[in-house]
């Protein structure tokens, strides 16, 4: 027999750390039917029983204001829901009941059958707070009720107990009588409900709660500091820097690791296989399509694991807190800053971070203007260009002109992402609900289970939702590189070839000669060369074009497709070979391809073109709509061509 | 007649009405209810967002939802 059991409670309760230690890494993920909220859960084998535990998201009551509560009133009205539970449980925080309660009365009031978690038992105690369990349990009938705390693992044997007991109860005495979710619908009698649950629990609550509780002292000392109108801001920026400090210095080990091992095994492959289409498909498109995406892990990792300590810590709370004022002429939210923050690593699980956001104008904003955040994927992009077209020298002594300039790209994505911002709120006709109402959580000391448990779940997200595509991509892209009309590649190759024979070039250098022939001919190079006429204007000459054609896949994929394309093969990570030959690369007329006004123009291009597959994937899914992708990749795509024309032409 | 804007940094006072907004509901649920004890924790700058202190957490608000919240001092 399978009971689904539902997992319920306000946010700050330490449900995720409750679900973590019921389920372990026995966790899935999957999605509530029509919707993009995410479904966890989690399957417990007991001696007769197997319980299916649904960790819905958390709420302070049943009445919906943003998109991840909406799911919880769309499964609860509907008794006969696919993921209506048996059974819920619901989990308090001890030392904070009277706001608590009301979530269980509503619970109660759906006559499910329930086993209340007083989580953080703990505190109770520690707070000098006393709970009166016996009058608690007489105030609601049937409900068992445990005590736990999650936080160091206890009580998991004690709740298992209490599911396989707890049966539906006669014994039941309804809170508000024949309570019926479906027909409170209206905002009105939505809020009457509430009103009339906490007279309810005001009055019941003085023969539980002997003491009324107060904010913990440690917490408004922590506070002080932390939210202090100076040094809480000082402090933000330090953590912010150190953050982006480590992961901009450390997780490059990693990826240079993985690059140099995708690198070799694509070679591996390449030289042991039987040498044909099959080959090339498996060498040349997808192992350089998986590295692609697997590179980016160590960053996205690294940037959820400190998210994830701050969120347990509390302290994102009071980011929100202190950022809300400054965002909000932006049309933005203080909860945009995380997405934003996160989109620097990755704009995928930056426009996830979103579903935070309960209004929906604003959520939308951030979700438009994340992409223009510089991802860790221009990294490569801006590196080569920088060292490729602007001089390494010293400004005033200790600035480093280069660096100068990668900084700038940086905070032009940053100022550019508000601007934008701003101009996206006086454009979208959407009324703005804007509230805040945040519940600031006391301070506690990461759980670094669940620390690790969301950066796992964070990476297997960007891995499937971006790996799908970008993968994909890579194949496509690697078919139209590979292919070409009629035989025109061939006989161009042929050509090549004889023309070579008797040159004093190394075989290597011979097939890299070819391989770039080739690719002149082959669609893609088709297309580069369309392009040209409409980004000349740009600087950009068709081979350029071809590597902006195979970059929309992924940014990154920019120097590949040109080392590929001036027959370089190049092994070194800093790309020396390919500099030096794209510095030698000439016009017609013998002035050099890659000149400051032409490189500056490419690199602001990346700045502001959507030029990532993935990203746009994951905002058709977050929006529900093409339409808002389409906007998306129209403004950004006329900012980057506006934007490059003006630099190349102040430039040159 | 005075609202949640006009109190003092820890100073206490009881909510007399809640002005209806479209987040009436969102507020109730917090517990922002006529008959409720609150006091003022600390300000961001410009005294926006407020944490006030109401159940024993803390809650912020931001201006023109405590614009919406008529108190009387205790």
């Amino acid at each position: 027999m399978t009971l689904k059991i539902g997992l319920f409670g306000n946010p700050n309760t330490g449900k995720s750390s409750l679900f973590n230690m019921l389920t372990g890494l026995n966790q899935h993920v999957g999605n509530f039917p029509g919707v993009t909220v995410e479904k966890k859960y989690g399957v417990i084998k007991r001696s007769e029983k197997t319980f299916t535990i649904i960790d819905f998201p958390g709420i302070y009551s049943l009445y919906p204001t943003s998109q991840d509560e909406q799911v919880v009133y769309d499964v609860l009205k509907v008794p006969n829901h696919l993921d209506f539970p048996d059974m819920a449980c619901v989990v308090l925080d001890s030392s904070n009941l009277s706001r608590n309660l009301l979530l269980l009365t509503q619970l109660y009031d759906l006559k499910i059958p329930i086993v209340a978690i007083l989580n953080m038992w703990d505190l109770v105690e520690k707070r000098g707070l006393t709970i009166d369990l016996s009058n608690l349990e007489k105030t609601f009938p049937g409900v068992t009720f445990v005590q736990t705390n999650a936080r160091v693992g206890l009580g998991k044997e004690r709740i298992l107990e209490a599911l396989e007991k707890t049966v539906e109860t006669s014994n039941y005495s309804p809170v508000i009588d024949s309570f019926e979710l479906a027909k409170i619908e209206d905002k009105k009698s939505q809020e009457n409900d509430i009103k009339s649950r906490y007279g309810w629990i005001n009055e019941k609550l003085p023969h539980i709660l002997k003491t009324k509780p107060g904010v913990e002292e440690r917490t408004k000392k922590i506070d002080k500091i932390l939210t202090h109108p100076v040094i809480g801001y000082l402090i933000f920026l330090s953590i912010l820097f150190t953050v982006f400090q480590f992961i901009f210095s450390f997780a490059v080990i990693p990826m240079d690791f993985i690059d140099l091992k995708f690198s070799q095994l694509a070679e591996w492959v390449g030289t042991t296989m039987q040498s044909g289409l099959l080959n090339d498909l498996v060498s040349q498109g997808i192992i350089p399509g998986i590295g692609g995406v697997v590179v980016f892990i160590p960053q996205i990792a690294l940037l959820f694991f400190f998210l994830s300590i701050l969120e347990e810590t509390g302290y994102l709370a009071r980011v929100v807190f202190l950022m809300d004022r400054l965002m909000r002429p932006f049309g933005l939210n203080g909860k945009s800053v995380v997405p934003l923050m996160s989109s620097v690593a990755c704009a995928i699980p930056g426009v996830m971070a979103t579903r935070t956001i309960a209004d929906w104008k604003e959520r939308l904003i951030t979700i438009l203007v994340a992409p223009l955040m510089s991802c860790s994927a221009r990294l490569p992009v801006f590196t080569l260009l920088i060292s490729l077209t602007i001089p390494n020298e010293d400004i005033a002594g200790i600035f480093n002109l280069q660096g100068i300039v990668l900084m700038g790209l940086y905070l032009l994505g940053i100022v550019s992402a508000l601007l934008v911002a701003i101009v996206l709120n006086k454009l979208i006709k959407i009324k703005s609900s804007g509230y805040l109402l945040l519940e600031l959580p006391s301070y506690k000391s990461p759980r670094w289970k669940n620390v690790i448990i969301n950066v796992w779940e964070k990476v297997k997200i960007f891995s499937l939702d971006a790996g799908k595509v970008i993968l994909s991509i890579s194949i496509i892209l690697w078919a139209l590189a590979t292919f070409g009309p009629g035989d025109t590649m061939e006989n161009e190759a042929k050509k090549r070839e004889e023309l070579l024979a008797s040159s004093a070039l190394s075989e290597d250098e011979k097939e890299q000669q070819i391989a770039s022939v080739k690719l002149e001919h082959s669609y893609i190079g088709m297309m580069g060369k369309a392009l040209e006429p409409v980004i000349a204007p740009l600087g950009y000459d068709w081979k350029i074009g071809i590597s902006l054609i195979t970059s929309f896949a992924a940014r990154e994929v920019f120097v590949g497709s040109l080392a590929t394309i001036y027959a370089v093969h190049d092994e070194s990570e800093e790309n020396d070979r390919l500099i030096d030959r794209l510095k030698k690369e000439q016009k017609p007329d013998g002035t050099p391809v890659y000149t400051l006004a032409t490189g500056m123009s490419l690199m602001v291009f990346y700045v502001f073109a959507m030029q990532c597959m993935a990203t746009l994937a994951v905002v058709k899914r977050e929006t529900n709509s093409w339409k808002w992708p389409i906007i998306q990749i129209v403004f950004m795509g006329i900012l980057a061509y506006t934007a490059s024309f003006l630099t190349f032409n102040c430039l040159s | 007649m005075s609202t949640l804007l006009d109190l003092e940094i820890e100073s206490r006072a009881v909510i007399l009405e809640v002005l209806p907004s479209s987040f009436s509901p969102k507020m109730a649920e917090m517990g922002l209810i006529a008959g409720a004890e609150l006091s003022v924790a600390f300000k961001a700058p410009f005294g926006d967002p407020i944490a006030i202190e109401l159940n024993g957490s803390l809650l912020s608000l931001r201006k023109n939802e405590a614009s919406l919240i008529i108190i009387q001092l205790i």
